[in-house]
């Protein structure tokens, strides 16, 4: 059972790492569309210098606050299940 | 080939916490291992962005000849990292506390006896 | 924790907070923003509660609550203030007024009063996230009992 355990973990860790290096080379992405869009745009229309915040608040501010969302919730998850010892 | 080094490095991270997961019974460890997994994955998205020769994507002080000439990295995988980085601090805030709760009301942490003492 | 821990604790906690605040104003022109300056200050708020115990902070989680709240619901008002053209549209830049200066194309220096509504919504989320982390390290801090030496 335990060999078996670790060839499996064996067989997922070659698969990873095969993966990873027959895998597209790295530092030559192949979509760049929208990420140029981006980068070309966020300077006239969300008037920043950082693409980075512009793509966080502007372009993709729905997953902005779905993660908020999330922060909320473990927040409020967090207080519910230590308020008993936490006072 | 050798040029994939980022890869694989964030590969082996996924790999040690998968190993974590299967072969340890400690919760905390558990937790360990599930950050470890999500740490791989933060990492290996964020160098799917990358641009070789790029430089970050931030306008201020940065080389003449931006974006034409010198490239930039990608924005988007970078940014929605951060959003991954910070959910997976409120995630694992959540599963501390259950670890806790769990320590405090059955008075142990092996997760194959927490099945035994149901009741 | 002993008189050097809650020495140093007193002479750092400002620089530390004084270096979030600067992440989260200069998130639109430099790396950082919302979330980074946020787990900072919120790294100040676990400082306190290692050097002198969450006891004597207890007291303030009804204010971190408060903040959390404040800064949930400033970010979602500042998308609605965009709903005119979209949810989350940019209505502040360019316009001249708070944060609507014009951008210089390329690489420039960077001038802080741009941005349009990227400079509020970093101070909205960075309050956010500052209340969250730091309520979360305020009640795991809180577990340990009466350890406050």
């Amino acid at each position: 059972m335990r060999w078996l355990r670790i060839a499996a973990l064996l067989v997922v860790f070659g698969f990873l790492v095969g993966a990873a290096v027959w895998t597209r080379p790295f530092g030559a992405p192949q979509a760049m569309e929208m990420d140029e869009h981006f980068i070309e745009r966020s300077q006239e229309e969300a008037a920043a210098n950082n693409v980075v915040t512009a793509v966080l608040f502007d372009y993709r501010g729905f997953d902005t606050l779905g993660e908020a969302t999330v922060l909320f919730a473990a927040v409020v998850g967090v207080a519910l299940v230590l308020r008993r010892w936490a006072r | 080939m050798i040029g994939n080094l980022p890869f694989v490095v964030c590969m082996i991270l996924v790999a040690l916490g998968l190993w974590t997961l299967m072969t340890r019974r400690n919760l905390i460890k558990l937790a360990i291992g599930i950050v470890l997994i999500e740490n791989g994955v933060n990492l290996f998205l964020v160098s799917l962005g990358y641009v070789r020769g790029g430089v970050a994507p931030i306008y201020t002080y940065a080389p003449q000849g931006v974006p034409v000439n010198v490239p930039m990295a990608m924005p988007t995988p970078q940014a929605l990292t951060l959003t991954s980085i910070v959910i997976g601090v409120a995630t694992t805030a959540l599963l501390l506390a259950f670890a806790v709760l769990i320590h405090r009301q059955r008075g142990t942490l092996d997760a194959g006896r927490i099945r035994e003492l149901r009741g | 924790m002993s008189v050097v821990v809650r020495t140093v604790t007193r002479l750092l906690l400002p620089a530390v907070v004084m270096f979030g605040a600067y992440v989260v104003m200069h998130g639109h022109l430099t790396p950082g923003g919302g979330f980074q300056g946020g787990a900072v200050i919120a790294s100040a708020v676990a400082l306190v509660v290692v050097a002198f115990g969450a006891r004597r902070i207890r007291r303030h989680k009804e204010t971190l609550s408060v903040l959390e709240d404040v800064g949930a619901l400033a970010f979602v008002v500042l998308a609605f203030l965009g709903i005119g053209g979209t949810f989350f549209y940019n209505s502040l830049a360019g316009t001249g007024g708070l944060f609507g200066q014009e951008v210089a194309m390329g690489a420039n220096p960077g001038a802080l009063n741009t941005g349009g509504m990227l400079p509020l919504m970093n101070w909205a989320v960075g309050l956010k996230v500052l209340a969250g982390l730091g309520s979360i390290v305020l009640l795991m801090g809180l577990l340990g009992g009466d350890d406050d030496r």
